[in-house]
């Protein structure tokens, strides 16, 4: 009877595990002429069949990444006298914009080696990248690349900044600067216990520009002379108008 | 109001951008230089990329030098035929400058050679324009007569040419020389390089300063729109969004400038420009030798 009971739980196992939901105020974010940033709502919920354990709460963690780009980590130093640029670590692909955000304290939403695996935080997410030109103080470079990032915006660290509750229902807004690179974003809803992930769950959220600046850039990309010559026409134009205009006042 | 840039790819306050333009303008009106020394600095400041600052400033020349030129032509203060000279010389100058852009960013080094170049000229243009204007200011409130022009090395040169409007019967080749080092500066420091090439007639080719300022608008205009196509071309930096808010500013600036300008003393707009330049050389050198904030920069791509 009793080994039959085991069984029984074993088998019960998977549909017994906590899973997570999620879902976001917009997949898209277009940037339009007056676009000035934006912000989106993510939210969600944990799926499960069985009573909710309070000795050892859930944990959720959400994680924002932007399109990967290549950048140029530059340190200025002073060489006779003036302070130029001499030493550079490239990075072959660094997110342009990285946001985390957990319902508690990082360190206890995860443990060093989940986000080793996954990872999650900012500084992880940063350095599993850039392994391949590591110089030898290629650490105070990296660090200089989150701290300015940050400053700007584009790289969020937001400890217990998902609110939680019953361990069931969360939700957090995570802010888009208005100086947002094209392309899918993808955010990343991680379930943990004591530390470990046991469920993630992703979306893409694709960011484009529409409208006017839609078409100025691709204009830009696709036919540069003819760009070119249009911003010249609009600009002699312009010189143009303001001059008659002017002797018209004046006369 | 906050508008997006589509090509900086940033949002940015139009007021402010307005601002920017109709300030670059007055004084582009009044001494005939493009301002690009000044707008490409400014335009880092409120937070636009590098590259397309410098593009893009170009592009604005080109239209606040337009509205500038049109009142300078009205009043007959173009040479022509100097003109045309300076604009031989400045498209090839703006070629090799090009090339020499692209040479020193292989190097990663083109932040430091624009920043040294521009310290270099504008300390020892400014600090000459400063001394030789206050000298001839005291000496017309003397009541002396100003002195007369030197016939130097620049008239011993062959092929001659008559400029009538500038009054000078000189070789053609300062003139072509002058235009093409205004060339390679327009391509290199993505400036209009009227501060270099206003002094450079006024005290090199001897030209009086009155026609000095139309002349040099209209070489300016062909230089940077030409620089302005490369750069479209080459770097899609051009932001026509940026341009167009700049330039509304700019044109209506130019207008005002030059009515100022009008005012002015030859000698009393000398002194200004020069003050204005070495006070731009000093900001500048500051940046140089004092230890910056933030030691460390970022720029897009692998170098």
């Amino acid at each position: 009877m009793i080994r039959v009971m085991i069984l029984c739980l074993l088998a019960a196992l998977p549909a017994r595990a906590e899973t997570v939901v999620a879902g976001l105020s917009q997949s898209r974010v277009a940037i339009t002429t007056s676009f000035a940033g934006s912000e989106i709502l993510i939210f969600g919920a944990v799926k499960r069949e069985t009573p909710i354990l309070r000795e050892n709460p859930l944990h959720v963690l959400i994680s924002v990444v932007g399109p990967m780009e290549p950048v140029t980590i530059r340190r200025k130093d002073r060489r006779v006298g003036i302070w130029i640029n001499t030493e550079a670590v490239a990075l072959p692909a660094a997110p342009s914009f990285y946001a985390v955000a957990s319902s508690g304290p990082l360190s206890a939403a995860l443990t060093e080696t989940e986000d080793l695996r996954h990872k999650v935080s900012i500084e992880r997410a940063i350095r599993s990248i850039g392994a391949s030109s590591q110089a030898d103080n290629s650490t105070d470079f990296i660090e200089a690349l989150i701290r300015l990032r940050t400053e700007e915006g584009l790289y969020q660290s937001l400890p217990s900044r998902v609110s939680f509750q019953e361990q069931t229902l969360f939700r957090t807004s995570i802010k888009l600067p208005a100086n947002l690179t094209e392309g899918d974003y993808t955010a990343r809803i991680f379930l943990t216990r004591g530390g470990t992930v046991i469920d993630r769950h992703e979306i893409t959220i694709g960011v484009r520009k529409v409208g006017l600046e839609r078409w100025a850039w691709t204009l830009a990309h696709e036919r540069p002379f003819i760009y070119g010559l249009l911003s010249l026409s609009i600009a002699i134009l312009a010189g143009w108008g303001a001059s008659t205009l002017f002797r018209y006042i004046r006369s | 109001m906050q508008i997006y840039l589509p090509i900086a790819e940033v949002s940015v306050n139009a007021f402010l951008l307005l601002g920017i333009g109709g300030l670059v303008g007055i004084l582009s009106g009044m001494f005939g230089v493009g301002g690009g020394f000044l707008i490409t600095p400014l335009l880092f400041f409120v937070g636009i990329p590098p590259a397309v600052a410098v593009a893009t400033s170009a592009n604005q020349i080109v239209a606040s030098s337009f509205s500038a030129v049109l009142a300078h032509f009205r009043r007959k203060t173009v040479d022509l035929r100097m003109g045309t000279v300076l604009l031989a010389g400045g498209l090839v100058g703006a070629a090799g400058g090009v090339a020499l852009f692209n040479l020193l960013r292989d190097m990663g080094q083109v932040d430091l050679l624009v920043r040294l170049s521009y310290v270099v000229f504008l300390g020892v243009i400014g600090a000459l324009m400063l001394v030789e204007s206050l000298r001839t200011l005291r000496r017309t409130r003397r009541g002396a007569p100003p002195r007369r022009r030197q016939r130097g090395w620049v008239h011993a040169l062959p092929f001659k040419m008559r400029f009538r409007t500038s009054g000078l019967y000189i070789s053609v080749i300062p003139p072509a020389l002058v235009g093409a080092a205004v060339g390679v500066l327009a391509a290199v420091m993505g400036v209009g390089g009227g501060f270099i090439m206003v002094p450079a007639m006024i005290y090199l080719l001897g030209m009086p300063t009155k026609v000095v300022v139309g002349t040099s608008l209209f070489q300016i205009i062909f230089v940077t729109a030409f620089t302005t196509l490369l750069h479209a071309v080459t770097n899609y930096t051009v932001d026509m969004g940026l341009a167009l808010l700049l330039l509304v500013g700019g044109v209506i600036g130019a207008q005002v400038g030059t009515q100022i300008g009008l005012k002015l003393k030859a000698e009393q707009l000398r002194v200004a420009l020069a003050v204005l330049v070495l006070a731009v050389c000093g900001k500048l050198a500051l940046d140089l030798l004092l230890k910056p904030v933030e030691l460390y920069s970022l720029s897009g791509g692998v170098a």
